[in-house]
C-alpha cells in the first residue's frame, strides 16, 4: 500500500513540469479567455463589468467578422488541398533517384526555412505592379501589369499562392520520409500484375500514406488559421478587409483598438472552430488510416 | 589588541561599501521605446544622441530600445507598462494621445514642469506641431520626429514632358493637367502616385483640408467625414485614377512607393518629408520637393511621433525623463536629427542654428515642410482612434477599388464614428 502511494506521488512529480507548463500556457489562458469574453471593455467613465453574451451578439452583428470568417474559409479551401497535392507531387518527384536529387530536395525545402516576415517583404516586391518580378515576367509574355495586392479580387489568391509556396516544402519532407518506408516490393509486384502507376498510387501508396496525410492535414488546417504574419507586411488586412483573416482581426482588435474583451470573444470562436475541425478530422479519417 | 584592529578594519570596509552603494543608487535608469517609420539607418542616429546625453549627464543611464513602427512601439510600451519592466518615457505616434489618456498611461507635462523656464520651454515649439499634443488645456506630448506630407517630383521627367521643372503643380487643376502630360501611354511612367495603403487617412487628411474641411475637432470627440467638402476630396482622389488616368487605379502601396519614384515609375509622389534624406541619397535624377497643391487652399496634416512620459514613474524619473526630452529636442539636436532624416526641426530655434541654416541654404527642400506648417493641421486623432481610423481607411480603400461611392462610404464611416464617440461628448 505504502509502495503504491509513494509510486503515485513519484509519478505525479515526474508529470509535474510538463503539467505546469501545459496548464500555465494552454489551459489557464483558455479558461481566462472564455471568462474575459463575458465582460465589457473598461473605459474612462465606466469600469469593466459582466455583460454575459453581449460581446458575442456584437460579434454576430459585425459585418467585418463575417467577412473575415468568409475570407478564412476561402483561404483554407485554397491552401489546404493545393499544398498537400503539391507536397505529394514533389515528394514523388524526388523519391526516385534522379541526378541532383539532394539539390532539388533542398530547393523545395528552402521556402520553409526562411522567416515569414522576410518572405513577405520579398513577395511585396514580387507583387509590386509594373516593376515587380511577377509583372515583369507577365509583360514579357504580353500581359499587362496588374495590381495584385491592391485589387480586392486578386489579393486573397495572391496571398494563397505565397502561403502554398512556403508550406508545400514542409509537407513534402513528411511525405518523403513516409514514402521511403514503403517497401519497394509492393511497386514491383504491382508492375508485375500489370497495374498502371496511377492505379498503384491510388490503391496502394496513398492509403499507406494516410497517417502522414492525417498529420499534414491537421497541420495545414492549423496553418490556415495561424499564418497571419505576412498580412502585417503585405496588406494589413487588404483593400477594405479583402484579405483580413480571423487571427489578424483578433490582433487588431486587441492591440490597435485595445478592446481585449471583444478580442477574447473572437478568440473563443477561433478555438471552437479549430477544435471542431481537429475532432472532425480525427474521427472521420480514423477508419481510413491504416497504421502499421 | 589584534581583535580590536580586525573589527575596526571590518567596520571601515563596511562603511565604505555602504557609501559606495548609496552614491551608485542615486543614478536614475531610464528605458525608452522609439519607432522608426521612414527609411534610413536611424537607430544609430538615435543611439548617438542618447550617448551624448549620457556623457553630459553621468547620473542618468538611458536604454533606447528600437520598437519597430508606430503600432509596434505603442504595443510594446503598453505591454511593458503592464509587466514588471515598464519604460519611463517613449516616442509614440502623436495621434495615440487620447488612447493613452484613456488608459491612464501618461502624465501631462504641465504636472512635471516646475520653474518658469521649464514652463516657457513648453511653448518653444511650433504651435501647429503642438496641436496633436495638447488637449483639455494640458500638454501631453512633446514633438520629436515630426513631418508633413510633401510632393516629390522628378525634374528630369518634367523636362522630358515639356514642363518647367521649377514650376511644380500648385493647384488641383494643374496637378491633373501636368499629370496628363507626364503619364506615358505605354504605362512605363505615371503622372502621380498618392499611397492608399499603410496610412490612407493621412493622405486623405491633406486632400480634405485642401478642399476646405478638416477631418475632426480639437476635442477628439467629433468627426466630419460626411461633410460635402470631404466627400468631394475623396471623389477627386478617385478621379485621379479613374477619370484623369494619371494614377494607377485601385490602391497604391505605401511600402513600395519610394522605390517606384526612384525607379522613375511615377513623376510625382506624395510622401512624408521624413523620406527626404533617403530620396536625396538614392535618386539618380534631378528631383524637387514642393508644397502640396491647393484646391480651395493649401493644406496638409502633420505627422510623426511625440515624446510621452508614463504615469508609472516616480518624481526623480520624471525629472530625468524631462531632461532627456529637453536634450533630444534642443535646437542643436533637433537640427542634427532634421538633417539626418528629413523630419522637421521641431522649434523655430532649431532653424536658427548655424548648421541647419547652412544646410537649408545648400538644400532648400529641407525647409519645404517648415514653410508648409502655416497651412498645416493636426493629424486625425480622436478617442477610440484605432476603430475610427480603420472605418475611414476602409471607406477610402472601398472607394478607390470601386466597390462603394464616396458619399455612401463616408456616410458609413461617419455613422460608425458617431456611434463610438457619442459617449465622450
Amino acid at each position: 500500500m505504502r509502495a503504491t502511494a509513494s509510486r503515485n506521488v513519484h509519478g505525479w512529480l515526474l508529470l509535474m513540469p510538463a503539467a505546469i507548463l501545459l496548464i500555465a500556457f494552454t489551459h489557464y489562458p483558455t479558461v481566462a479567455t472564455v471568462i474575459d469574453s463575458l465582460f465589457s471593455k473598461a473605459t474612462a467613465i465606466r469600469p469593466s463589468r459582466f455583460v454575459g453574451v453581449l460581446n458575442y451578439q456584437r460579434m454576430l452583428d459585425d459585418p467585418i467578422f463575417w467577412k473575415v470568417l468568409a475570407n478564412n474559409a476561402w483561404f483554407a479551401l485554397g491552401t489546404i488541398p493545393t499544398s498537400i497535392a503539391l507536397a505529394i507531387l514533389m515528394a514523388l518527384f524526388v523519391n526516385r533517384s534522379i541526378p541532383g536529387r539532394s539539390l532539388v530536395r533542398m530547393a523545395y525545402f528552402t521556402p520553409t526555412i526562411l522567416p515569414m516576415i522576410a518572405v513577405a517583404n520579398i513577395w511585396l516586391f514580387f507583387y509590386t505592379p509594373d516593376i515587380g518580378l511577377i509583372d515583369q515576367i507577365s509583360t514579357w509574355f504580353g500581359f499587362s501589369g496588374h495590381n495584385w495586392l491592391g485589387d480586392p479580387t486578386t489579393v486573397l489568391p495572391a496571398i494563397m499562392v505565397m502561403t502554398i509556396w512556403k508550406e508545400a516544402g514542409f509537407f513534402m519532407i513528411f511525405y518523403l520520409a513516409s514514402m521511403q518506408n514503403i517497401p519497394p516490393e509492393l511497386e514491383e509486384a504491382s508492375q508485375l500484375e500489370g497495374a498502371t502507376r496511377w492505379y498503384y498510387f491510388r490503391r496502394v501508396m496513398f492509403p499507406l500514406l494516410m497517417p502522414t496525410t492525417l498529420f499534414v492535414l491537421v497541420n495545414a488546417v492549423l496553418n490556415s488559421f495561424k499564418l497571419v504574419d505576412h498580412l502585417f507586411v503585405l496588406t494589413k488586412g487588404g483593400p477594405d478587409n479583402a484579405s483580413n483573416l480571423l487571427l489578424y482581426y483578433i490582433f487588431e482588435t486587441a492591440f490597435s483598438y485595445f478592446e481585449t474583451h471583444f478580442a477574447a470573444a473572437l478568440t473563443v470562436v477561433l478555438l471552437i472552430l479549430l477544435s471542431v475541425m481537429a475532432l472532425l478530422q480525427f474521427f472521420l479519417l480514423d477508419k481510413r488510416v491504416h497504421y502499421r | 589588541m589584534f581583535k580590536g584592529i580586525k573589527w575596526l578594519r571590518i567596520g571601515v570596509m563596511a562603511t565604505a561599501l555602504l557609501m559606495a552603494t548609496v552614491t551608485a543608487g542615486s543614478a536614475t535608469d531610464l528605458a525608452m521605446y522609439y519607432p522608426v517609420a521612414v527609411g534610413g539607418p536611424l537607430t544609430s542616429v538615435v543611439d548617438g544622441i542618447v550617448d551624448d546625453f549620457m556623457k553630459e549627464n553621468p547620473d542618468i543611464t538611458v536604454k533606447a530600445i528600437y520598437a519597430g513602427n508606430y503600432n509596434d512601439a505603442r504595443i510594446k510600451a503598453l505591454a511593458a507598462l503592464k509587466s514588471g519592466q515598464p519604460a519611463q518615457l517613449s516616442v509614440m505616434f502623436s495621434i495615440d494621445i487620447y488612447e493613452l489618456i484613456e488608459q491612464d498611461a501618461i502624465v501631462a507635462f504641465d504636472d512635471v514642469v516646475e520653474t518658469d523656464e521649464e514652463k516657457a520651454w513648453l511653448d518653444s515649439f511650433y504651435p501647429t506641431l503642438m496641436e496633436n499634443g495638447r488637449t483639455a488645456g494640458k500638454t501631453w506630448g512633446i514633438p520629436f520626429q515630426r513631418s508633413t506630407i510633401v510632393m516629390y517630383y522628378n525634374k528630369d521627367a518634367f523636362r522630358a514632358a515639356g514642363l518647367d521643372p521649377e514650376q511644380p503643380p500648385a493647384t488641383w487643376d494643374e496637378l491633373v493637367a501636368m499629370g496628363k502630360k507626364l503619364t506615358k501611354p505605354d504605362g512605363s511612367q505615371w503622372g502621380a502616385m498618392i499611397p492608399s495603403t499603410g496610412y490612407p487617412y493621412w493622405m486623405f487628411g491633406a486632400l480634405a483640408m485642401q478642399n476646405g474641411q478638416v477631418l475632426m475637432n480639437s476635442n477628439g470627440d467629433t468627426t466630419y467625414f460626411d461633410d460635402p467638402a470631404v466627400v468631394g476630396a475623396l471623389q477627386f482622389w478617385k478621379d485621379l485614377g479613374e477619370k484623369h488616368r494619371i494614377m494607377p487605379k485601385g490602391t497604391i502601396e505605401w511600402g513600395t512607393l519610394r522605390q517606384n519614384f526612384l525607379e522613375g515609375k511615377t513623376a510625382i509622389m506624395w510622401h512624408s518629408t521624413g523620406n527626404l534624406t533617403a530620396v536625396k541619397d538614392n535618386a539618380k535624377f534631378d528631383f524637387g520637393v514642393a508644397m502640396l497643391p491647393a484646391s480651395k487652399r493649401r493644406g496638409t496634416p502633420t505627422g510623426g511621433g511625440n515624446f510621452y512620459i508614463f504615469k508609472k514613474t516616480n518624481p526623480a524619473e520624471r525629472k530625468a525623463a524631462m531632461r532627456l526630452i529637453k536634450f533630444m529636442t534642443n535646437p542643436e539636436n533637433a537640427a542634427e536629427w532634421s538633417m539626418k532624416t528629413g523630419y522637421m526641426g521641431v522649434s523655430p530655434a532649431a532653424y536658427e542654428t548655424q548648421k541647419l541654416k547652412d544646410y537649408v541654404k545648400g538644400f532648400p527642400y529641407a525647409a519645404v515642410a517648415r514653410d508648409q506648417l502655416q497651412y498645416a493641421t493636426a493629424e486625425l486623432s480622436t478617442y477610440q482612434t484605432g476603430r475610427v481610423r480603420k472605418g475611414l481607411d476602409d471607406a477610402i480603400q472601398a472607394v478607390l477599388t470601386g466597390s462603394k461611392t464616396p458619399a455612401a462610404a463616408l456616410k458609413e464611416a461617419q455613422v460608425q464614428a458617431d456611434r463610438l464617440l457619442k459617449q465622450y461628448r
